[in-house]
């Protein structure tokens, strides 16, 4: 096996991501708008490409901020959408999403033409190809700023929400299981809500660079989903969740390893990194303590009752 | 851009134009078709995870394909591989919201994401297979509209037709599956199977979908026309058929306007386009669109508000006069103000409406007075409020202390022939009932009420 110290910083800047991701993963999930993740990934696209046709650099503030404020958009069309229109949840936010991004696919069209910009780099850099950067920013030790940097980005946002929650614990509990009751409370759910979005935006606009959309859209969904299956305490829910996308990480990264050694071409970490956290969703499914066994097993022991 | 180019786009001269554009327009028409039910499903993001869920479809079978020593670029292999796992991806999300805890979009987004991820592994491990250039199989991401050939019409045209022939043949069942499923269930319909059937569906148009637009676009074209139909019609058939439009115009739209311009992607056009005629529809959809529910609240509301300014002034009369028949004196403001709770600049407002309708007139001393028709109208409603709550009272066993406020209700939305209906069932022929709850008349009310009979004004 090639392991080298590459893997531990890929480690590294992945479980810290996935740990991110899973905070307002777990919130996102108990207000069943686990998609919300799905929709503002793509549809920071044309955020990133109106930043980069004002500011013509990429990797800048303005990238993040023009990319954070298209997701919190995202957020507020499909609530817009959801409650003038009277549409199902779902079905706004495929619309706005969708739309978002077909429009940012045309600027970065048309941005191609007037500036410098290689369209691919963002196109695919931005969301879908960003792991086959991630690892070259890593292969080579004299950039070694490089490695931190994105430590240190994904680090900072992984404080911010961890602090956001530790703030507003109370409210967000509130608001995910009873948002009626904040709301004669006076907890402003639709405050939370945004607040929660925000959130949202923020760590997978931060999230992208390093380690692109396919990690953090996995990582705000299938950890808290896998932690749903194993208990039904809301602390115990997060740390699990927790767990569970730093396990991700750690044998996503081992399992990218594995094809070289059957004879198959390489692939990509977060690739792996996801398929892995689908695997551990599959084994609590199977396995936990609500799991697809025991149930059939509770089924069979239900005759011995008469 | 010229007018020969717009003309010979709008005339669809050129081969190429031609093919796309109605290659497109079919598609379209077949996602807007299957995308009603989707919608009133409620499951409209599980094209999202269906098509995500293709891409290690189409990377197995890439990588099948080139170890048998074919193409791995043949397309009816690459399809039917993406199928396969499209298929596996939708059946695993009716599977984890059948056997846990987790909610749709729970279920979507698992598989979703780890699919998309196992896809990308596989794509990344692909590419790398000595001597195939798997170069453009990412045109499934982002789809590669302009490159349409014949057979890829002839495919659509084929599912469409296939789409249009299931429909029709279990439109009955796919109708009773979206309103009341569980009702389906009950009466012994297959809901599983429909669903199945309705998912198999979804995943032909994505899959044919997929390189005409992209995964990402494809989802708009299954979402948003039904989503834009909805707001113009409350039947089924209606929307069924305008979605199908919906989808053709936007297809046939994007692909001749990036046709006209140079270097406007095909797809993203597609789904702009759509995204307006959706927006159009958001706001002025006869049905449900926002400005016309808006006009008919404000219709309620005028309603409404009538009925409570002519009913209060009646109740004024009855309070303060004594014997019959009731005559139509002038009332003073004040009197009004405090007959019932009136909101924030809601009694002038009642009042400018009602002098414009011509039931209320000012006297010169600033009192208020019924006309000739107001005196009318405010009688029936009166009556028409009293007869309701009797009728509440008697015969839906609801407190006299609750009655009024649902009276208020059902009076406004009910119309004359009903309330005739329910005339003759109480037996009543007086002209004017008594209110069976009758609310005391204020203070004011009773120190204006004479002692002696007042003679007629």
């Amino acid at each position: 096996m090639n392991w080298t110290a590459n893997d531990f910083h890929i480690i590294l800047v992945g479980g810290l991501c996935a740990m991110a991701c899973a905070l307002p993963g777990t919130f996102l999930l108990l207000r069943r708008m686990s998609m919300m993740g799905d929709a503002i990934s793509h549809a920071v696209l044309p955020g990133l490409a109106i930043a980069f046709l004002i500011s013509g650099s990429r990797a800048n503030i303005w990238m993040f901020l023009g990319a954070a404020i298209a997701g919190i958009l995202t957020a507020l069309f499909t609530q817009w959408i959801t409650r003038f229109g009277k549409v199902e949840r779902g079905a706004a936010m495929g619309i706005v999403f969708t739309t978002l991004f077909a429009i940012g696919l045309v600027l970065i069209r048309k941005a191609a033409d007037h500036v410098d910009l290689d369209a691919a780099c963002v196109l695919y850099g931005a969301l879908e190809y960003t792991p086959l950067n991630m690892v070259t920013l890593f292969e080579n030790e004299t950039s070694f700023f490089a490695v931190p940097r994105a430590a240190l980005v994904i680090g900072a946002t992984l404080l911010f929400n961890v602090l956001i929650i530790a703030l507003f614990y109370k409210e967000f509990k509130l608001a995910a299981f009873d948002p009626g009751l904040a709301h004669t409370l006076g907890f402003r759910p639709q405050f939370m809500h945004y607040l929660l979005m925000t959130m949202v935006a923020v760590t997978t606009v931060a999230a992208f660079e390093a380690v692109g959309s396919i990690i953090v859209i996995a990582m705000l969904i299938v950890p808290p989903a896998t932690a749903f299956l194993l208990t039904r305490n809301l602390p115990t829910l997060i740390i699990v969740s927790l767990i569970v996308a730093v396990l991700s990480a750690i044998l996503g990264q081992i399992a990218s390893h594995i094809p070289p050694l059957l004879g198959l071409p390489d692939t990509t970490s977060s690739g792996m990194i996801a398929t892995t956290a689908g695997f551990l969703f599959l084994l609590a499914w199977l396995f936990g303590p609500e799991g697809l066994i025991k149930k059939q097993s509770k089924q069979l022991e239900i005759p011995h009752f008469d | 851009m010229t007018w020969e180019l717009l003309s010979e786009t709008l005339r669809l001269e050129h081969y190429n134009t031609r093919l796309v554009v109605f290659g497109v327009a079919f598609l379209g028409a077949t996602a807007g078709l299957v995308g009603s039910f989707l919608l009133l499903r409620k499951q409209s993001l599980l094209g999202d995870a269906l098509s995500h869920a293709t891409l290690p479809g189409i990377g197995i079978a890439f990588a099948v394909m080139a170890a048998m020593g074919l193409s791995g670029k043949s397309l009816p292999g690459l399809l039917i591989g993406a199928t396969i796992t499209g298929l596996l991806g939708v059946l695993l999300v009716l599977a984890i919201r059948k056997t846990t805890r987790l909610k749709d979009d729970a279920a979507m987004g698992i598989v979703l994401s780890v699919f998309f991820g196992l896809g990308v592994a596989i794509l990344k491990m692909v590419e790398r297979i000595p001597g195939q250039s798997a170069a453009g199989l990412d045109g499934f991401i982002y789809g590669k509209t302009a490159s349409m050939i014949w057979s890829d019409f002839v495919l659509i045209a084929i599912i469409l037709l296939i789409t249009i022939i299931v429909t029709i043949a279990i439109l009955k069942e796919l109708t009773l599956l979206c309103f009341d499923a569980d009702f389906s269930s009950a009466q012994g319909w297959p809901t599983l199977w429909l669903d199945i059937i309705l998912m198999a569906l979804v995943t032909a148009v994505t899959v044919i979908g997929l390189q005409a637009v992209g995964l990402i676009l494809v989802i708009a074209f299954l979402i948003t026309p039904p989503t834009a139909a909805r707001f113009w019609t409350n039947r089924l058939g209606w929307m069924l058929f305008l979605s199908a439009t919906i989808g053709a115009i936007s297809g046939w739209l994007g692909v001749s306007i990036s046709a006209l311009y140079s270097n406007l992607p095909a797809g993203a056009i597609i789904v702009i386009a759509a995204a307006i005629i959706f927006l159009f529809s958001m706001i002025f959809g006869t049905a449900r669109g926002v400005l016309p529910r808006y006009f008919r609240h404000l219709q309620l509301q005028r309603k409404v508000g009538r009925q409570h300014l002519l009913r209060s002034t009646y109740e004024i009369l009855e309070n303060t006069q004594n014997g019959e028949p009731l005559k139509n004196l002038p009332i003073s403001m004040d009197l009004l103000r405090k007959h019932r709770y009136w909101g924030k600049g809601e009694l002038p407002r009642l009042i400018r409406q009602g002098r414009s309708e011509d039931h209320v007139e000012r006297q010169p001393s600033g009192e208020l007075r019924l006309s000739e028709s107001g005196f009318g109208e405010a009688s029936r409603i009166t009556r028409n409020h009293r007869l309701w709550e009797l009728y509440l009272i008697k015969y839906a066993d609801i407190a006299p202390t609750h009655v009024d406020r649902d009276a208020d209700m059902v009076e406004h939305l009910l119309g004359a022939e009903i309330v005739h209906q329910l005339e003759a069932e109480l037996d009543l022929s007086k002209p004017t009932i008594d209110s069976p709850h009758a609310i005391e008349p204020t203070e004011h009310e009773l120190q204006t009420r004479p002692t002696t009979k007042i003679p007629p004004p």
